[in-house]
């Protein structure tokens, strides 16, 4: 540990920490461009440049370790003046396109010469031209005149996705940022690049011009791409909604997590959330025998009820099968088990689908496993391998045979696991077939009656993901049309079916949960939120025991 | 007056080949050190003799050598630096082209000294007649076997490269340069570590300019303290003073260290034409601040020129007489560095552009009286503000230039006001 004092506060940190990072943990921020805490260090920008006792020049924060006794200044006349000497020598070639530009709010630019430039223009001359709207990648536009050189984003290329696309060519004040020839910036993770690029630079093309960073609204979330569940903020327009073709959600942004995503996540999971305001979405309960009804919440659960009520008493408990999905929460799970496994008493209770073809997976942040709660599910025991039941390959056997009478299906798009002809003959072999979720899909069309689940952006509850830590998604919009979280329709089901299921917010579900779950028994639901919590230290599941084909 | 060292060969025919180079006593040096000293010796000879890095910065040579960690397990490199690029700088490429063994030689006792057996000689890219030259001559030097494996019976290896540039001024800086040898962009490092400790290719390596090099066979033949003595304090023996623009006879003149510019220019390359008077000296290269015509009474060596505000640099010497424009001087002098500037620090890059842009105006008949305060402001904000010196050699010409000579910019300002049309006042970004 050494002892530093910076701007009159001492501090004690451990040796080879950083002047910028000591200043961060007394609470004091230097400005910075190029420094990053996630990559290597280049000291370009000079924005961070701080007076330290008994050194002849300014210093950059970012580099110079605090070594003991350091007395830094970061206020200093000289400071300041150096600070505003790199905000006004930033703007001599930047094009000051704000008013059309995405980053406008967001903008370090414009944050830093609010906070330490406020100068007056004295640039005269003609700026440097350079390209502009030029694609670099799928999701990446590059403007060249609003990049500033920091090299965030060839580093990150770099260091973090290790695929080496970006390259800063030419020299001095003609020098560009560039994907090098014959390539482009088409790394599983190059939206990164958009989050990390402190200017207008780098956009996003599924943002561009949609809507304007101040009416976006941030809720903490998880990716529900696969089972790492990087920690994320939903940006949401709650506002301007007609703005950006009727979509709510406006882009999703990792969320720093050291312990799970550090900073970052993938651009499947970034891009993945367009089914959340999609014409796929399921707006109502609705009846498919014949033709399409919609239903009231009140009859179909009394219409759907009365039917598995019939099976039971025909056929017997162990007709009917119930398909959950790892796509669900904790929560969801819970009352699902208790609804179906406690209260009806069913035994084939099953979530596990194995894809026909396999995840894309690699060895940062992307799973094959494309669930964000399997390990939720099995630790709750909601699956037939935790179980007695059949699993779900065995179910549509048994339903095709008509040894299953009904299957009650939650978000999965069968599909996706089995061929098209099995599950057809399956379903259609059922006397009731009902399908939950957010979005209608091929199983969806075999199904009786089909109820609407909220999409992950509109309800609060949990996820475990592989390393069993469990961690929260909050509700940013509300749902669609009539449609409730998962476990909110097993209670009017189960109302039905006068099963008690007590509980009115996520959190009363958790509650239970907790105490009931030995896996989970102990959780504190307000140390959830943020980081989450680790169920094993955040040891990871072996890879042989999560679901892949 | 001392002889001469180095440009004694610049006279001799053939002076470039082993040959010649051994006739004239050439290869004795090494020989000598081989066989009876021990590489801290070497150094310790080289640290009396008070050589100075003639590249530029002047840092004691011997002192430089003395960092090389003498327990890493890692192989050391020399890398000879011969970018030689800063305007009004051609004595590297003479020793290339007529003292090739010496320099040679040089880098041999300097491996043997800091325990390197792989040397590097980084080219300018332009040089290409020197480049062939030494990539002929360092086959000479294998086939007799004064590189490669066991040079004269000892048990001392040594292969020695030419790495040519492709043609940027920055890729002198040592650590661009470095950069540069291994394959990448030339663009400065972070300092530290300096090379001596991680240098190419993460091992220890010392850079040192050619002419620094070149005189070390002489330096352990005659003895640290005989060289130490031919110059001033702390500046040791001879050195190449490269003389050009307005004077009789320009060229390469070999003199004592702490020689006065006024007995450079006046006596060895023979004063400014008839009837000229002079206007201005940069002493050291384009980056050495500008000297009047009343301060060339100065001691050319490090600490003298330092002492006035200039500096030794490469010890160019560029003269201009009264004919001389010094606007379009300094124009010319920050395009160039405006053209170099690797453009990884915002300073110097967006600084550096600004300024000739500001000074093109002005050339073009478009200057405004707050033109010459803003280009004083922007050289401030250079100054000392960059990762490598570059920022500096760029802002120093414009503070000097802009100070000594500041009436001829603002009679450059004034004449020509008016020609053509620039609002007078910015606008304010938040208005
Ligand atoms: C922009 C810049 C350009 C330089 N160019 C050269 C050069 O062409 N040749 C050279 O020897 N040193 C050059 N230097 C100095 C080197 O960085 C380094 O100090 C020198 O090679 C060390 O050798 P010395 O100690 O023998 O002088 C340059 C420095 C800077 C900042
Ligand atoms: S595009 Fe953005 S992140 Fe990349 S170098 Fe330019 S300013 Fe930095
Ligand atoms: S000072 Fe100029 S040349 Fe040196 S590293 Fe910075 S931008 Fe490059």
């Amino acid at each position: 540990m050494v002892k530093v004092t910076i701007d009159g506060i001492e501090i004690e940190i451990p040796k080879g920490t950083t002047v910028i990072q000591a200043a961060e943990q007394a609470g004091i921020e230097i400005p910075r461009y190029c420094y990053h805490p996630g990559l290597s260090i280049v000291g370009v920008c000079r924005i961070c440049l701080v007076e330290i006792e008994r050194m002849p020049k300014l210093q950059v924060a970012c580099y110079t370790p605090a070594t003991e006794g350091m007395v830094v200044h970061t206020n200093t006349e000289q400071v300041l003046e150096a600070r505003q000497a790199v905000m006004e020598f930033l703007l001599v070639n930047h094009p000051l396109d704000c008013p059309v530009c995405d980053q406008a709010g967001e903008c370090w630019l414009q944050n830093f010469y609010m906070q330490h430039a406020l100068h007056d223009s004295r640039m005269f001359e003609n700026k440097v031209k350079k390209s502009k709207a030029l694609q670099i990648g799928p999701n990446v536009m590059l403007d060249s005149e609003r990049c500033i050189l920091c090299s965030r984003c060839v580093r990150f290329c770099d260091e973090i996705s290790k695929s080496n696309e970006l390259g800063i060519f030419n020299r001095g004040d003609r020098a560009e940022l560039q994907p090098y020839p014959g390539t482009e910036l088409d790394n599983d993770y190059s939206g990164n690049t958009i989050d990390i690029c402190p200017v207008g630079a780098l956009t996003d093309r599924d943002f561009r011009f949609r809507t304007r960073v101040w009416y976006l609204s941030e809720t903490e979330s998880i990716c529900p791409g696969c089972s790492t569940g990087c920690n994320i903020n939903v940006h949401h327009n709650d506002q301007r909604t007609y703005k950006a073709g009727g979509s709510r959600v406006s882009r999703l942004k990792p969320r720093y997590n050291p312990d799970v995503n550090e900073w970052w996540m993938c651009d499947a999971g970034r891009y993945g959330f367009t089914h959340v305001d999609a014409d796929s979405r399921i707006l109502a309960p609705t009846r498919s025998i014949g033709e399409e009804q919609e239903m009231s919440w009140g009859e179909a659960a009394s219409e759907i009820m009365t039917k598995l009520r019939e099976v039971i008493s025909v056929h017997g408990k162990e007709s009917v099968g119930v398909i959950l999905s790892p796509q669900m929460t904790n929560e969801d799970l819970f009352v699902a088990r208790r609804f179906f496994r406690d209260g009806l008493g069913l035994k084939h209770i099953d979530f596990e689908v194995a894809p026909l073809t396999t995840g894309a997976k690699d060895d940062f942040l992307i799973k094959a496993d494309k669930n964000p709660n399997t390990a939720g599910a099995r630790l709750l025991g909601v699956g037939a391998r935790q179980g007695s039941g059949m699993t779900v390959a065995e179910m549509l056997e048994a339903a095709r045979k008509r040894k299953l009478r009904a299957l009650y299906i939650c978000h999965h798009d069968l599909a996706n696991g089995f061929a098209v002809d099995v599950v057809e003959e399956a379903l259609t072999a059922q006397d009731l077939v009902v399908f939950q979720g957010p979005n209608t899909n091929s199983t969806s069309a075999l199904a009786h009656y089909v109820l609407p689940a909220a999409a992950f952006v509109e309800k609060t509850g949990s996820f475990t993901n592989y390393a069993e830590r469990v961690q929260m998604i909050h509700t940013a919009v509300t749902p669609l049309g009539e449609s409730k979280a998962d476990w909110q329709i097993f209670r009017s089901l189960a109302k039905e079916a006068a099963i008690s299921v007590p509980y009115f917010e996520a959190e009363d579900v958790f509650q239970a949960l907790t105490a009931e779950v030995e896996a989970f028994s102990g959780l504190p639901y307000a140390g959830l939120a943020g980081q989450g919590i680790a169920l094993r230290d955040g040891q990871a599941l072996p890879e042989s025991e999560t679901v892949v084909a | 007056m001392a002889g001469k060292i180095i440009s004694k060969f610049f006279d001799i025919d053939g002076g470039n080949t082993i040959d010649v180079y051994e006739r004239h006593g050439g290869y004795q040096s090494i020989r000598r050190v081989l066989k009876k000293m021990a590489p801290g010796q070497v150094t310790d000879e080289v640290l009396k003799s008070n050589l100075r890095g003639l590249g530029g910065a002047g840092f004691p040579a011997g002192r430089k050598w003395s960092f090389i960690p003498k327990d890493s397990p890692k192989p050391k490199f020399l890398v000879v630096n011969a970018d030689e690029s800063e305007p009004g700088t051609f004595k590297d490429r003479y020793i290339m082209d007529r003292y090739t063994h010496g320099l040679f030689e040089g880098i041999m006792i300097a491996s043997y000294a800091i325990g390197a057996n792989k040397a590097f000689i980084y080219i300018r890219g332009e040089y290409v007649r020197q480049a062939e030259n030494l990539v002929e001559q360092i086959k000479c030097a294998y086939d007799r076997g004064y590189l490669g494996k066991r040079i004269f019976g000892t048990n001392f290896n040594l292969d020695l490269v030419v790495h040519r540039g492709a043609g940027a001024y920055i890729c002198g800086e040592e650590t661009a340069l470095l950069e540069s040898l291994e394959g990448k962009k030339g663009w400065p490092r972070m300092k530290p570590p300096f090379p001596a400790i991680e240098g190419a290719f993460k091992c220890p390596t010392i850079v040192n300019n050619v002419e620094t090099i070149a005189y070390v066979p002489t330096i352990l033949q005659e003895g640290g303290e005989w060289f130490s003595e031919l110059g001033s304090e702390r500046n040791g023996g001879l050195k190449l003073y490269g003389v050009s623009g307005h004077v009789k006879k320009p060229g390469v003149y070999e003199l004592p260290m702490g020689t006065s510019l006024r007995e450079i220019i006046y006596e060895h390359a023979g004063g400014l034409q008839d009837g000229r008077k002079l206007k201005a000296v940069v002493p050291g290269g384009s980056s050495a601040p500008v000297l009047t015509a009343d301060e060339i009474d100065v001691k050319m060596d490090y600490d003298s020129l330092a002492k006035i505000g200039s500096m030794l640099g490469s010890a160019g010497v560029i003269v201009m007489d009264d004919t001389t424009d010094i606007v379009r001087a300094l124009y010319v002098v920050t395009r160039f560095y405006h053209h170099e500037s690797c453009g990884q620090c915002t300073p110097c890059r967006e600084g550096t552009g600004w300024a000739e842009r500001i000074l093109k105006r002005i050339l073009d008949g478009n200057g405004r009286s707050v033109d010459i305060d803003n280009l004083l402001n922007i050289a401030g904000n250079i100054m000392g503000n960059t990762i490598c010196p570059l920022g500096d050699a760029a802002a120093l010409p414009l503070k000097s230039y802009l100070t000594k000579f500041r009436a001829d910019f603002e009679a450059a300002v004034s004449d020509r006001n008016g020609v053509g049309k620039v609002a007078d006042e910015p606008v304010s970004l938040l208005n």
